[in-house]
């Protein structure tokens, strides 16, 4: 028995013999794998979605600013004068400063914000917008169509709509209203010369920290906003919402989980006598621990594989239907896009380990008691 | 092959921790000489079958020593157990236990896994074996479907596969007609001559008073109570 070779053969004839053991208590495994399988999808689903949802941010912040900034008036929000770009392009470092003008603004027909925005090559003409393809569809409006709003003074502006921006485009377009400057302005009340905040080019990434002390020191009311900390601020948020996601779902998890422990632990006569008549044959208690591994192995792998390939096609092929609400936060006007695969192998790779094991821990301990005990005893 | 077994002061208790403790099997003292067929006779509950497992490695006595071949066997390891019971006695049990949902020739083979011997070889023998008793026709039938005689045969099959030195039968006719209970004795008969111990438990006269037995031991609660040698015939 210590040569390879009748040791791999025996190997075989204990897989097949598995083989043809779970064949014969089809329900049974056909539950358990559906129980299983059900406990991996939910918890790879969160895993993809978060991961993509960082994955998306962090491509959007990678064309951000390296710094912007907003100005502060007693603690509030306040729009930022030209001269403090003046003051700004002055610092060592700074390649160029732009000034943006962006603003929510609420829809009462659909119910929910947009965010108005003048692109920073300003090419809309006048009167007319390009609008995110969530908010085409909350309004059922398309190219050529005229959409109005209130302004800050009561008046309503109409705007014709020139373009849609694809559907692919990313997460935060879809809910975007792009407007020219002086619209801008008019609607939410914004002086010539005034800007919502200020964007910030640093080509040297190692002097971003010292330009952040040196606009302070130069305009003391200002608050500069690094793009790391935006990066940190959504993976944060993001950790925080797919903790919420889990909370309501742990308690069905834990119901899974033991439901599953349950259905995997109970041996049935069936499989006590069987293990008995194993045993009267001449298996060794390493035999029939052995066998059994390979049966707890291939359902917990089968329940790891389907698991985790529904979770996939339900978070990419899907854009996960089932946890879109919760995740994606405050705007209504979901984005009706596909993610981009991204998974991470270290957290996929302890999933595997969080179901596999406890699994095989969780069949082997009954068997392992039956297993052990004299032949006989076993068979009445 | 040579297969002596001795029991020494053998008992089994059952429900030892109860203060109504049974002792199924009271102090029997036996020697088997390799070789031969021996009957276990007596009424129900005189505990044949518990002596039969003690001597089959299926269970451990309470008290005294089983020996092979002169080494004591009794105190072993599980391993070591579950090698003797897979390579030298060979147990047909009363009621079979066979594994349903499983082919008699993958059910014969069963013993032999733990082996790992080739596959193409494995089936050849279990095949052979198959064919010898009878049943070769069957042996692609899953086990729910045979006959008693069938089943029977099958189990006797699975129990020689890896060829052992000693064959146990617990109550090996209490399930077949005459035909087929004189059938199964050639079995035995060929089996001995092949120079195996068979070591049987029958309340059948038809078995106690065949020819092909050498020795026939009365149990009574436990004990010996009479031990006679029956045969005439030369073994093969
Ligand atoms: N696991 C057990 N627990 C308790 N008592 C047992 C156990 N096994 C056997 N016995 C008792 O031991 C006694 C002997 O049983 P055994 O099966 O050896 O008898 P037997 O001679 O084979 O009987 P039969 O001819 O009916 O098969 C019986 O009284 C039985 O009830
Ligand atoms: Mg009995």
């Amino acid at each position: 028995m210590t040569e390879w070779r009748p040791a791999l053969a025996r190997q075989r004839y204990l897989l097949d013999f598995t083989v043809a053991a779970m064949r014969r208590r089809r329900a049974r495994n056909l539950g358990l794998l559906v129980v299983y399988g059900g406990m991996v999808f939910l918890l790879a689903s969160v895993l993809f979605y978060t991961g993509a949802l960082k994955h998306e941010a962090g491509l959007l912040l990678a064309e951000a600013p390296e710094i912007v900034v907003q100005r502060m008036v007693a603690g509030r929000h306040d729009l930022v004068p030209e001269t403090h770009a003046e003051t700004l392009r002055g610092i060592r470092g700074v390649r160029g400063v732009q000034g943006r003008l962006w603003g929510y603004h609420y829809d009462p027909v659909v119910r929910a914000n947009y965010t108005l925005l003048v692109p920073p090559a300003d090419d809309i003409a006048p009167g007319t917008a390009v609008i995110g393809p969530a908010l085409a569809r909350a309004r059922g409006a398309g190219i050529g169509d005229v959409l109005s709003f209130r302004g800050y003074d009561g008046a309503l502006r109409a705007f014709q709509i020139q373009a849609v921006l694809p559907q692919d485009s990313g997460l935060v377009s879809a809910d975007l209203f792009l407007v020219a400057e002086p619209d801008f302005r008019a609607l939410f009340g914004v002086p010539a010369g005034q800007y919502t905040d200020l964007a910030l080019r640093i080509p040297n990434p190692r002097e971003i920290q010292t330009v952040a002390e040196k606009v302070l020191e130069a305009a003391p009311d200002s608050r500069p906003i690094l793009r790391e900390e935006m990066l940190r601020t959504y993976d944060a948020v993001f950790d925080w919402r797919s903790a919420l996601v889990l909370l309501p779902l742990s308690g069905a998890l834990l119901a899974f989980a033991i439901l599953a422990w349950e259905k995997a632990s109970g041996l049935s006569a069936d499989e006590r006598r069987e293990i008995g008549i194993l045993k009267a044959v001449g298996w060794e208690t390493g035999d029939v621990l052995a066998m059994k591994l390979w049966e707890g192995g291939l359902l917990s792998l089968l329940a790891f594989l389907f698991g985790t390939a529904a979770a996939y096609w339900h978070v990419f092929g899907l854009s996960a239907p089932l946890l879109a609400p919760v995740m994606k936060g405050w705007s209504v006007l979901y984005p009706d896009f596909r993610l981009t695969p991204a998974i991470d192998a270290t957290q996929l790779l302890a999933l595997f380990f969080l179901t596999v094991l406890p699994y095989l821990a969780a069949t082997l301990v009954p068997v392992w008691r039956a297993a052990v005990t004299d032949p006989d005893e076993v068979m009445r | 092959m040579n297969a002596r077994v001795e029991l020494w002061g053998v008992r089994k208790a059952f429900q030892e921790d109860h203060p109504n403790v049974f002792w199924a099997v009271d102090g029997i003292d036996l020697a088997l000489p390799a070789g031969g067929v021996t009957v276990l006779a007596g009424p129900s509950g005189s505990g044949k079958t518990t002596l039969l497992t003690l001597i089959g490695c299926l269970a451990r006595p309470t008290e005294g020593r089983v020996r092979l071949d002169g080494r004591d066997i009794s105190g072993l390891p599980e391993p070591f157990l579950a090698a003797l019971r897979r390579q030298t006695f060979g147990f047909v049990f009363q009621r079979f236990n066979l594994i349903r949902g499983l082919t008699v020739l993958d059910n014969v083979m069963l013993p032999a896994y733990p082996l790992g011997p080739s596959h193409r070889a494995l089936t050849r023998r279990a095949t052979a074996l198959l064919v010898r008793l009878g049943i070769g026709h069957r042996a692609g039938a899953l086990v729910e479907s045979l006959s008693g005689g069938e089943a029977q045969r099958t189990a006797i099959a699975r129990a020689l596969i890896n060829d052992p030195s000693v064959l146990i039968a617990d109550e090996p006719t209490a399930n077949l007609d005459t035909a087929l209970s004189l059938a199964f004795l050639d079995i035995v008969s060929d089996l001995r001559a092949e120079g195996r111990t068979l070591l049987l438990s029958s309340h059948d006269p038809l078995v106690r008073e065949a020819s092909v037995v050498d020795r026939v031991v009365e149990l009574r609660d436990g004990r010996v109570v009479a031990d006679h040698e029956t045969r005439a015939e030369p073994a093969g």
